[in-house]
């Protein structure tokens, strides 16, 4: 009787502890970015393609502005499958030795004076934004005569940096709402003014893959982990079965 | 006390399985730990290579750079300070250079690639103290019979003008000789093997005074 | 061998007898079930963050301009790095896990009552000790979110009347926002001081409980029933040898315990942003606040008790007094049944509440709420805050009224219990 009452106890809260567990589970945007959320692109850091041809966007159109400090040419190499003259010939543009840290030639003073503020490093950009933030962020950029770059985005919205993949995308224009009741104008839509050198399917292939690379620059560990996680998990679960066989041999003698 | 159902020799088989098993798994798992002391990838990009131009390297002077945090001298030797290499033979501990403490092919009396062109770590092998170039071949108070070469301040260790340790100092070994390779007539890439395939690796002498001193 | 222990036991004749004091010829109750892992875990999670915390120790910086980076350098260029500050972050994570379902063990079958009073009291300042412990480590990565949690948690200590502000100067070595003063003690204390506060306190905890031996599901007392068992005449019938047969069974529990961990550290270490978050990726800015300023999920059942209270001095109060009662307990509740099997069904009902409270406080301090909330509201944003708020304050408020019932329950004599068993009921 007792026990009954006990069991039903561990029952309900066992159930409750459930339901918060799905609740949490079904609410991953809840540490990202407050407020808006953005289409969910899907990544996969394993896939090498993505990660060089990210890689090749990354030093052709970033890495003028952005360092990626944290991150050296070899740990590239090793990640990305390629030889230190690959790199060396097809990834290093800042004249660095293979085993320093990817930095961006450009002085800081320039880039205040050009921006009005250094460009962040993105090293780990995914990690603190999220892969969808920085896939959309590349996405949102429209032509805006009003500001100094005369680029604005919908994401972060005056944006100081100028659209470096126009070329790859083509230029977009914002389809505005008419102020309304005191509020500013806000962007309904984006449209293609001018079309660039990728059609949009490409374009959205092109920003998968260089959020592809950022994911993987901002935890490289990544691609180790899940290899060596199966091998100890696996290692786990025969000493468990072991460690339970013999508690259950020597526990014959508690009656 | 009622050991009537006990099966001892399964006991003792199980508690030995999972105490080998979960043993292993403890040394397996102390390995990262230890291998966290290895150099890291920042210390192995101190050792990254360095090439150095040596065009304004006067005979008889030499040039410093740094590489792996450790000072590596680049002595452009004269005739004067080369032809004496085999008269030292007898007071040298390792005049053949037998001890691997240079590349094979810096495995001869010059302990170089190019004859008059000697590079290396100038750290003392005795405590490892930073030894100073005496390049000059004159009689110097701690060796009246002094042909050019290192001293360290530290405990009188004497090298000759090929970095090799004399007999009756402190130092046991000679200088050592870290890979390097030129790869030009003017610039030595510190750090580096020559080249697969290059005449540079044979230990044969390469360069415009090769057997001046023959 | 046995020369080797002759040797030894010639030479420390306590040390021998103090392994069958505490290990051979410690008599726990047989009837410990699935509740009963914890302790052990515990201890393992205290091992794991101490040898992991040593190897992050030789290779972090301890400044304000080196600590963020010193992060990355272990990370990235550090042999096994990454390895290493998982298994210590995972492991501040789980040691909470572990030590919540340990406590609220406590709880469910009276483990807190005479005349085990003692062995709560020094349970709990273990878990004051680890929450100082814990708060200060996350402060040594000197992201934003640990600068800014510094900044909060520390100025909290100037609702402390008349000597406050100076307090907070005092804690914090600077006269404005934390820097390298501040993090350098907590540094010290971190790794020092505290590791060493708490192994004194685990060492006193287990003393005191092999003093008096361990409770059990029953609340019965082992030593007060009949005498002898298959080991020992003179022992309680209804006890076992800790050694072998809780080792052992304790070592089941580490396995699966481990396989958890080894799923968290290799598969999802920052656990959806619960136990690595994102905020945090960003080095220390003075000049910027991250977007939502909230503690790491294990803080949060008292965060959202400390929010809830629109007064700065009472909210602290109602922080330090959300701790102090678990302190009380042993002497709020006035009960002779220890275990909830046997007790009344409002303590069941309450205890079950209470668990739910904490629950809830907990999606509230970690700013969940307000996600499940706008399912409800959808983008009404004042409606959000507003119930959020409602909701925080009613759960605070249940929060103490457990404690209160608890008291008054007992205190009046209100409670009917069912009769306590002489023997222990259930093994497996």
């Amino acid at each position: 009787m007792t026990d009954k009452t006990f069991r039903a106890f561990m029952r309900t809260l066992s159930a409750l502890l459930l339901t918060l567990a799905v609740a949490l589970a079904a609410s991953p945007s809840a540490l990202a970015e407050e407020g808006a959320s953005y289409p969910h692109v899907n990544i996969n850091v394993h896939d090498r393609g993505a990660l060089q041809r990210g890689a090749r966007l990354f030093m052709n159109y970033c890495v003028g502005c952005h360092s990626l400090q944290y991150v050296r040419y070899n740990q590239l190499a090793g990640a990305l499958g390629l030889t230190e003259k690959q790199v060396l010939d097809n990834l290093d543009f800042t004249g660095a030795k293979f085993r320093e840290p990817i930095v961006s030639a450009m002085p800081e003073a320039d880039a205040t004076k050009w921006f009005g503020k250094v460009p962040p490093d993105l090293s780990l950009e995914v990690g603190n934004r999220g892969a969808d933030w920085v896939a959309a962020y590349l996405k949102s950029f429209y032509l805006d005569p009003k500001t100094a770059s005369g680029w604005n985005n919908t994401v972060l919205v005056n944006s100081a940096m100028p659209f470096p993949l126009w070329q790859l995308q083509g230029e977009q224009v914002a389809v505005m709402n008419p102020p309304e009741g005191g509020n500013a104008a806000t962007v309904t839509e984006l449209k293609l003014a001018h079309p660039g050198s990728l059609t949009p399917a490409q374009y959205d292939q092109a920003v998968s893959d260089l959020t592809t690379f950022l994911a993987y620059v901002s935890s490289p560990d990544e691609l180790t982990r899940s290899h060596i996680g199966m091998w100890v998990i696996l290692y786990l679960v025969l000493f468990t079965l072991f460690a339970l066989v013999l508690k259950k041999e020597y526990w014959k003698d508690v009656h | 006390m009622a050991d009537e159902n006990i099966n001892k020799g399964r006991r003792r088989f199980l508690t030995a399985s999972t105490a080998v098993i979960g043993g292993a798994g403890l040394i397996i798992t102390a390995i990262p730990f230890v291998e966290t002391w290895l150099p890291s990838a920042r210390a192995q990009a101190a050792g990254a290579p360095v090439l150095a131009d040596v065009s304004k390297v006067e005979p008889g002077q030499r040039l410093r750079v740094g590489w792996n945090k450790q000072p590596v001298d680049i002595v452009n030797r004269t005739p004067d300070q080369l032809k004496w290499l085999d008269s030292l033979d007898s007071r040298l501990r390792d005049p053949d250079s037998k001890e691997p403490q240079q590349p094979k092919y810096c495995q001869n009396k010059y302990r170089a690639i190019r004859a008059e062109w000697l590079v290396f770590i100038d750290i003392c092998t005795h405590l490892g103290c930073v030894p100073d170039y005496y390049g000059e071949v004159k009689p110097e108070p701690f060796d009246p019979k002094w042909k050019g070469g290192y001293y360290c301040p530290c405990h009188h260790s004497r090298y000759d003008i090929s970095a090799r340790v004399f007999q009756g100092v402190p130092a046991p070994l000679n200088m050592v000789v870290m890979p390097y390779h030129w790869v030009d007539d003017t610039h030595v890439l510190v750090g580096v093997d020559p080249p697969k395939g290059s005449p540079q690796l044979k230990g044969a002498l390469t360069g415009s005074l090769k057997g001046v001193a023959a | 061998m046995s020369a080797l222990v002759q040797w030894f036991n010639e030479r420390a004749p306590g040390m021998g007898a103090a392994y069958k004091k505490h290990m051979t010829e410690y008599y726990a109750p047989k009837n410990f079930n699935f509740m009963y892992y914890f302790g052990s875990l515990a201890l393992l999670v205290l091992v794991n963050q101490i040898v992991t915390g040593i190897f992050l120790t030789m290779f972090y910086t301890p400044s304000a301009a080196g600590a963020f980076d010193s992060v990355q350098y272990i990370m990235r260029d550090v042999n096994w790095g990454w390895l290493v500050r998982y298994m210590h972050e995972t492991g501040a994570s789980m040691f909470f896990i572990v030590i919540y379902l340990h406590m609220f063990r406590g709880l469910m079958y009276g483990s807190y009552k005479k005349p085990r009073e003692l062995v709560w009291l020094l349970g709990m300042l273990i878990f004051l000790a680890l929450m100082a412990e814990a708060f200060m480590g996350y402060v040594l990565p000197w992201g934003n979110m640990s600068f800014w949690g510094a900044k909060v948690i520390i100025t909290l200590f100037s609702a402390v009347p008349v000597i406050g502000p100076h307090l907070v100067e005092w804690i914090m070595g600077t006269l404005s926002v934390p820097g390298d003063p501040t993090l350098n003690r907590f540094f010290a204390l971190h790794v020092v001081a505290l590791p060493m506060v708490l192994l004194l306190l685990v060492v006193l905890h287990l003393g005191a409980l092999h003093e008096v031996g361990s409770n059990n599901p029953d609340g019965v007392d082992i030593k007060h029933g009949p005498k002898g068992n298959r080991w020992n005449p003179d022992a309680p019938a209804d006890g076992i040898p800790f050694h072998p047969y809780y080792t052992l069974k304790d070592l089941v529990g580490v396995g699966v315990f481990l396989i958890i961990c080894a799923i968290i550290i290799f598969f999802a270490p920052a656990v959806g942003g619960f136990f690595l978050e994102p905020d945090n990726l960003v080095k220390a800015n003075p000049l910027v606040t991250p977007a939502s300023i909230k503690p790491v999920w294990y803080f949060s059942p008292f965060y959202a008790i400390l929010r809830a209270i629109p007064s700065k001095g009472i909210g602290v109060l109602a922080l330090g007094g959300s701790i102090v009662a678990l302190f009380l307990v042993p002497w709020l509740d006035r009960g002779k049944v220890k275990s909830i099997r046997f007790r009344g069904r409002s303590y069941k009902i309450a205890l079950t509440l209470f668990v739910i409270v904490f629950l809830l406080l907990g999606s509230i301090g970690a700013d969940v709420m307000p996600i499940w909330l706008g399912l409800v509201y959808g983008s009404n944003a004042e409606a959000i805050v507003s119930t959020n708020l409602l909701i925080a304050r009613t759960l605070t408020v249940l929060y103490f009224a457990f404690f209160v019932f608890l008291w008054a329950y007992t205190f009046f004599g209100l409670e009917r219990t069912k009769p306590v068993p002489e023997r222990v009921t259930t093994h497996d």
